[in-house]
């Protein structure tokens, strides 16, 4: 029992390690190229903003949960 | 991290880890997570006005997470998250309609926090009541087993014969809801359900969860894991709804819903993943802190004037 959950723990961290390198990856590339055009629509084009807003959400959860369930299979070796 | 829309600087790390605990609570109990988020963005400076509609957005993205994680495991009801949305949007418009009678009343922030006090303490004390009265039953009735995902899903309630009266109401039309195993039930009834889940979403803000979450289980009669799964799913939409309307006024900064959601993600799956592993009644019995915790910081607001 003990054995099982400290091995659930540390596959646990390795998947926060990887998924951490994505994230920070993502913060800097993706984020940092988008600021100044969502910034810009927010400001004069309203509308084109919601629509966005609401794409960028959901592709990004689409996205994010393709990633931690491929990972989530990677490292335990089943899925969960 | 500078995020221009809001004119704000916020360290990601915060938010990432902010949007993990929502996550984890909303993967496994079904709720948006507002009574955490709006006051941990208010904490660090962003205007109220942006804490609400960027938390929206982010309930969006940790939803769609967490409603596929469900999906997977059989845990939602598409057709009943489609009836629910349709009155969660209906009530949501009414709720603010109300809000704004209020607000040229000129009571708008006593007589919200006295009603959503009251409506936090009455779910949560009936909340601990019928799980603690369900859990003793099955105690008392058969040995415990442990098996993740298949005795764990077996559902039970000792509030089960309200329900059965509620889905024997003959209000034309009744439908089924097949994947809930509720073989007949009127339309009506679904539809207030989502009104009224709306309705407080609209007047107290938020998904509202804490009250639907609840309702899904003891009105309609939906198993624990499906309530969870299907008012995930029905979030999204009604979510996204708020998200909209909330963006063409200009409230939201969806560069922090983004860095927020990057938490809420991982915390969503291991939410979702987390339920299988418990009992319908213990799910419930742990939900009973967060309608407190509601309580707790609409109290500290009326008292204090300090809006969290």
């Amino acid at each position: 029992m003990k054995a099982d959950a400290s091995k659930a723990f540390r596959a646990f961290v390795i998947e926060l390690g990887v998924y951490a390198v994505f994230v920070t990856g993502y913060f800097f590339l993706v984020l940092h190229f988008l600021a100044g055009w969502l910034q810009d629509i927010h400001l004069h084009h309203v509308r084109i903003y919601a629509f966005v807003t609401i794409v960028l959400i959901i592709g990004q959860a689409v996205v994010l949960e393709s990633i931690t369930t491929w990972l989530f299979r990677l490292i335990r070796g089943r899925s969960e | 991290m500078f995020f221009p829309i809001s004119n704000s600087h916020i360290s990601p790390l915060y938010l990432a880890a902010i949007g993990f605990l929502i996550g984890v609570l909303g993967g496994f109990f079904g709720v948006g997570g507002s009574f955490i988020a709006g006051p941990a963005l208010r904490a660090v400076g962003l205007d109220w006005n942006f804490a609400v509609g960027t938390d929206l957005a982010h309930i969006v993205g940790k939803s769609v997470v967490a409603a596929k994680r469900h999906r997977a495991l059989g845990n939602v009801d598409l057709k009943l998250g489609l009836i629910m949305a349709v009155g969660t949007m209906g009530g949501a418009e009414v709720g603010a309609q109300l809000i704004q009678m209020l607000k040229r009343a000129g009571n708008v922030n006593f007589v919200v926090s006295i009603v959503s006090i009251a409506i936090y303490l009455s779910i949560s004390t009936f909340m601990i009541w019928e799980a603690w009265r369900t859990l003793q039953f099955q105690k008392k009735r058969r040995p415990r087993t442990k098996t993740p995902g298949t005795a764990a899903k077996r559902d039970e309630s000792s509030f089960s014969h309200r329900t059965k009266a509620i889905q024997r109401l003959r209000l034309w039309p009744m439908i089924s809801l097949p994947a809930s195993g509720v073989k007949a039930i009127s339309l009506w009834v679904i539809i207030l359900v989502s009104f009224i889940g709306g309705l407080f979403s609209g007047f107290l803000g938020g998904g509202a969860g804490y009250i639907r979450m609840p309702m899904l289980v003891y009105v309609l009669g939906i198993p624990t894991h499906l309530a969870v799964g299907t008012d995930l799913f029905e979030i999204i939409i009604s979510a996204s709804y708020g998200t909209f309307s909330h963006a063409l006024k200009g409230n939201v900064d969806i560069l922090i819903a983004l860095v927020m959601h990057t938490g809420a993600a991982i915390g969503a799956q291991i939410g979702a993943i987390s339920t299988q592993y418990f009992a319908g009644p213990k799910i419930r019995l742990a939900f009973v802190p967060l309608p407190l915790i509601g309580a707790a910081i609409v109290i500290y607001t009326l008292f204090t004037g300090h809006k969290l």
